[in-house]
């Protein structure tokens, strides 16, 4: 079963209740098991990494969270409400919003449409409203465009408004995803690979990106890395998957120096050549 | 959560009940219906059964090429209710103008006239194969091929466009014509009717009441299906070929990485598919004897309705999916009334999609990149 | 309210079109043919808009379209029929009834079906289907009621009046029952991917026109004539009339998309989960979009009713039902006025002048070209003979651009798009 490292590691903001909870979280695609049997609990205002090798699972449980796929066993609950069996609006209405590990924009629609559907929910008029165009929806589009250009500035994209999502280019892209998740105007983002396909260059202003984010809206984010780097650089605490399952959990160094994770990425032989490494240094370094 | 906690009103929810109760209700009122008229005349029933199959048989092979089709290039292909109208037009003109059915018999006039009859019917069937594989293919080079990275609903259209030139090219006064035209069948018919044995009825002999009739028709519609389906699974399960095309239905990119010419597999599917369809063109007019340029579009629908029923993709299940299709339509037409039967395969179908979705033999739920 | 010079040009040339060809009708130069052709291209208008908005903003393939028209076109010809020649009010007092009851009983059902979460599909449809006949069979019996009271009424009025009135009654009840009838198909369908919905309406199509065949036989409505075709109704779509519903639909289509409701319609067509994931509830969005779609159908239908006063099954053959989905295709998907100029064209040119141009033999000549076109189209251009192009008044405007308030925001995004080269 899964061995914690450390589960003594809670965050120093644990003193209330944790705004996602998940147990036992258990996902079968007939007959295989692709999550099984995952805990997690992140505490409002964390910065918590899910991290693992291709294939054990995280994107998954991104799925499972965001109802997408409807979990097999288990609970997930976000402030108290279970979200299992609710459709994934319900749950996005919720406070709950996400990208995609390959940005799923809305291709055809301009820069501005797609920060803008994401606040469809706040629109504050109705259809009758729309179809007649009084005052009323009026006023209303006009305050729910300014806050959608907002969002855009918030990423540099303001100067871009027109132009089809398609065209932008790839980082640009990126960035406009996470704006258009944040004008859903969430309390937990959930970021799937936000550095895939990035140079070190753009690593680092994301990652910058990410914690300023955090700050300015008041998020608690769960985010899934594949590069180590970015994970180990702004996580607080971090999980990690393999097979499905929950292999280590515990801060960013416990992290580093756990062997299952090692053998987990690098595979047995390098985990075992990289504890006789360790202590060969040990070694050394006590003689 | 305990299944004592719950009330009778969520039970009724977890397990569906109402739904469940409603589709009892709905077949008990047919199994009612059907099976009393079933009993007052046990006969007439058999006799539709009979029908059925043979109806069957035919929708069966056509089914298969749209499955086959579907699963590799998620193309719903409209225009293979044409083809195999054009299956049914080709053995018209090769039996009634080029007498091709009797080659046999004129090249090798010792040979046993069963044996002549047997051989020259079944090369009237294979030309209409070939002739149908060569058009698909063709079809498919100019039609579609452009296509294959366009969004797949310009296929779809494609596909529409390609059925609309093929019937109404078809209908020109020196192709087709408009007009319903009599077929020719490559063999005599015989008949036989069931009661207190099989006897055979003579030609204009009227059968006795209570009897159940079926013909040589019937025989060849069975035995050639199963030779073409036995056949196609060899092929699909057994050859290089078959393996390559299931490799592509999986994952295109990656068998093309493995060194299967993509192209050709998808081409050959299209072929393999059509030719079916032409033999059941011709087995199609042999048993109702009539050909006309719009022939192909009812019973290509009716097998594209079996094949999801059967599970779009699966083999096996455009072959259920079409058995179960010739008996629904035969009983509507017999005990309901004969134009609802199309209406009855529709009412079907958006059954099967309610009930499940991925149809009998459909897959089940896979992750989803 | 502001009008820019543009909007104001389209809206000009728009109603000078309009008034023209009124003009040329009343002076007797635009012959009956044309007039009727003209009527027709503004039929198909609306049919391909509703179709356009199924299929072209909100995604969902659907060869439906035609099963609506024909209900709406002979739901709303039972009426006028029925005025016109029983001398009653039969027809219109039942069908308000019905739609109305059938109505309420939609809405009841689907709040209940709401409260109690976790229902599955089926178990929904069986509810709704309870609900929907005891509802008609009420409306039925309550409609015959009122039957004698407003025949009284109406006909105290004048007989052109009353006429006028029943129509346009009639025109819209025909539209609101081919919506119901979508909202119930669509309660299982629309949740199908776009292959097995797209099949399942075409399906639909087929039912309605078998049913339409044994009309008389099997519906028990005997003025129908099943197989024969439908006489005697009424012509009252004059040009006007059909004008005055086209810019009707165009503008409340053109409001409803530019509005936040619009682009969660459309957001389903690019992107379902990231759709779904933004909040938009997507299987609302499908079936709002196909029960509007499919009511502007019907509206469509009763209109086309009333052009030539006759309707036969055939006309509702599932052949045609391509017609409106080649038309959408063709105009652009997803454009407003690619889709009217499409609509007219195939109306004027396809029935207008290849029939006169083409000598008498080559009539079926007309469908040997017309694929061969479509599949040229679909390989040189498969955006639409217009792609996305609009007209001034149906084009998003972009809002003013903006500028940042708070310097904070530029300085922060200006030092990530400058990062420094490595760590």
């Amino acid at each position: 079963m899964t061995t914690q490292t450390s589960l003594s590691t809670q965050p120093s903001s644990s003193n209330g209740h944790p705004l996602l909870e998940v147990q036992g979280l258990t996902k079968e695609f007939g007959g295989l098991k692709a999550v099984n049997n995952f805990d997690i609990s992140i505490y409002p205002g964390e910065l918590v990494g899910l991290i693992g090798p291709n294939g054990a699972g995280k994107t998954t449980v991104f799925n499972l969270i965001t109802g997408i796929y409807v979990a097999t066993r288990g609970s997930i609950r976000f402030k108290g409400n279970q979200l299992v069996g609710l459709q994934p609006h319900e749950i996005t209405r919720m406070g709950i919003a996400r990208t995609f590990q390959n940005i799923r924009l809305f291709p055809t629609l301009t820069v501005l449409d797609n920060v803008r559907i994401a606040y469809h929910t706040h629109a504050g008029y109705s259809t009758f409203d729309a179809i007649v165009h009084n005052r009323h929806y009026q006023k209303a589009e006009k305050e729910l465009t300014e806050k959608a250009q907002e969002f855009l500035s918030v990423f540099n994209l303001h100067t871009r408004q027109g132009e089809i999502a398609k065209n932008l280019p790839y980082g640009e892209q990126r960035r406009l995803e996470i704006a258009r998740a944040l004008a859903a105007s969430p309390q937990l983002l959930l970021l799937d690979e936000p550095a895939a396909g990035m140079n070190p260059k753009e690593v680092v202003s994301l990652m910058d990106l990410i914690h300023f984010i955090r700050e300015r809206f008041n998020l608690t984010i769960l985010l899934i890395e594949h590069q180590m780097r970015v994970v180990m650089g702004i996580c607080e605490r971090i999980t990690v998957m393999d097979f499905g399952e929950v292999i280590a959990r515990g801060t960013p160094e416990e992290i580093q120096n756990n062997e299952k994770v090692i053998e987990a990425y690098l595979g047995r032989g390098a985990a075992a050549l990289s504890q006789k490494l360790q202590e060969k240094r040990s070694h050394v370094a006590g003689s | 959560m305990n299944d004592e906690q719950l009330t009778v009103l969520q039970r009724m929810i977890k397990g569906k009940w109402i739904g469940k109760g409603f589709l009892a209700l709905l077949a008990l009122a047919i199994i009612w219906w059907v099976g009393g008229k079933a009993i007052q005349s046990p006969s007439l029933f058999f006799q539709q059964i009979i029908n059925g199959i043979q109806l069957g048989f035919v929708y069966a092979l056509i089914a298969l090429g749209y499955t086959m089709v579907y699963g590799i290039v998620r193309l719903i292909n409209f225009a293979h209710g044409d083809v195999f109208m054009f299956g049914a037009f080709v053995s018209f003109f090769a039996v009634s103008l080029f007498q091709l059915h009797l080659w046999p018999v004129q090249t090798f006039p010792s040979l046993p006239p069963l044996i002549g009859i047997v051989i020259g019917t079944l090369s009237v069937i294979a030309l209409s194969m070939v002739s149908c594989a060569i058009l698909a293919m063709t079809i498919e080079r100019i039609a579609y091929k452009p296509l294959r990275d366009a969004p797949r609903i310009s296929a779809l259209i494609t596909a529409i466009g390609v059925s609309f030139f093929l019937e109404y090219f078809g209908a020109l006064p020196f192709v087709f014509t408009p007009n319903f035209i009599t077929y020719k069948r490559p063999f005599e018919i015989v008949t036989w009717y069931v009661k207190d044995g099989i006897h055979r009825l003579e030609a204009g002999a009227e059968a006795p009441p209570g009897s159940v009739i079926f013909s040589n028709v019937l025989i060849i519609i069975i035995l050639v299906s199963i030779l073409l389906l036995v056949g196609l699974n060899y092929v699909v399960r057994r050859t290089k070929i078959g393996k390559a095309m299931r490799a592509t239905a999986y994952d295109k990119p990656t068998s093309r990485l493995m060194g299967i010419n993509v192209d050709g597999v998808i081409s050959t599917t299209f072929a393999i598919g059509a030719s079916l369809a032409g033999a059941a063109g011709v087995l199609y007019a042999t048993a109702y004897p009539q050909v006309v340029f719009w022939m192909g579009i009812i019973p290509g629908l009716k097998a594209f309705v079996a094949a999801v029923l059967g599970g779009i993709g699966s083999i096996p299940g455009a072959f259920v999916g079409a058995l179960i299709m010739g008996q629904a339509e035969v009983i509507s037409a017999g005990y309901i009334s004969t134009p609802m039967r199309d209406a009855v395969a529709f009412t079907i179908l958006i059954l099967v999609l309610l009930i499940r979705p991925t149809g009998i033999f459909g897959e089940p739920e896979r992750e989803k990149a | 309210m502001k009008i820019d010079r543009q909007t104001l040009g389209f809206w000009i040339v728009l109603l000078g079109l309009i008034i023209l060809v009124q003009v040329l009708v009343s002076l007797g130069i635009l012959s009956p043919f044309w007039e009727t052709l003209l009527k027709i291209g503004a039929v198909m208008s609306i049919v391909s808009l509703g179709l356009n908005l199924i299929y072209g903003f909100n995604g969902q393939f659907s060869l439906g379209q035609w099963g609506f028209y024909a209900i709406g076109a002979y739901a709303a010809a039972d009426v006028t029929y029925r005025w016109t020649q029983m001398k009653n009010a039969s027809g219109l007092m039942i069908l308000l009834l019905v739609v109305l009851l059938v109505g309420v009983a939609l809405y009841l059902v689907a709040r209940l079906v709401s409260r109690l979460r976790g229902l599955d599909p089926l178990s929904a449809f069986a509810l709704y289907i309870i609900g929907v006949l005891i509802a008609a069979y009420i409306g039925v019996q309550l409609g015959s009621l009122l039957i004698n009271p407003v025949t009284q009424a109406l006909s105290a009025l004048p007989p052109n009046l009353s006429l006028q009135i029943v129509y346009l009654l009639a025109v819209l009840l025909g539209g609101f029952l081919a919506a119901e009838v979508s909202y119930l198909f669509g309660l299982p369908v629309l949740t199908l991917g776009s292959d097995y919905f797209g099949i399942a309406t075409l399906g639909f199509t087929i039912i309605v026109k078998v049913l339409l065949d044994n009309s008389d036989t099997l519906l028990g409505f005997e003025e129908m004539k099943g197989a024969r075709g439908m006489v005697g109704i009424p012509k009252v779509t004059s040009w006007l009339w059909v004008a005055l519903f086209l810019v009707l639909v165009i503008i409340m289509l053109r409001n409803l998309l530019h509005s936040s409701h619009g682009r969660a319609i459309i957001s389903v067509r690019e992107d379902e989960i990231a759709a779904k994931a933004m909040g938009i509830d997507v299987g609302q969005q499908k079936t709002f979009a196909f029960v509007l779609g499919s009511f502007l159908a019907g509206l469509a239908g009763g209109l086309y009713a009333h052009i030539n006063g006759f309707l036969h099954p055939n006309t509702f053959n599932f052949i045609k039902s391509f017609d409106p989905m080649i038309i959408v295709v063709f105009g652009g998907l997803g454009s407003i006025s690619g889709t009217i100029m499409a609509a007219f064209t195939w109306a004027l040119v396809l029935e207008g002048f290849l029939r006169i141009l083409l000598p008498a033999g080559f009539e079926t000549w007309r469908f040997v070209v017309y694929p061969l076109f479509l599949l040229v189209m679909m390989l040189l251009r498969p955006q639409g003979l217009f792609g996305g192009f609009e007209f001034p008044y149906l084009r998003q405007v972009l809002p003013k651009p903006y500028t940042p308030k708070t310097q904070e925001q530029l300085s922060l995004v200006h030092a990530v798009e400058e990062a420094p080269e490595g760590d």
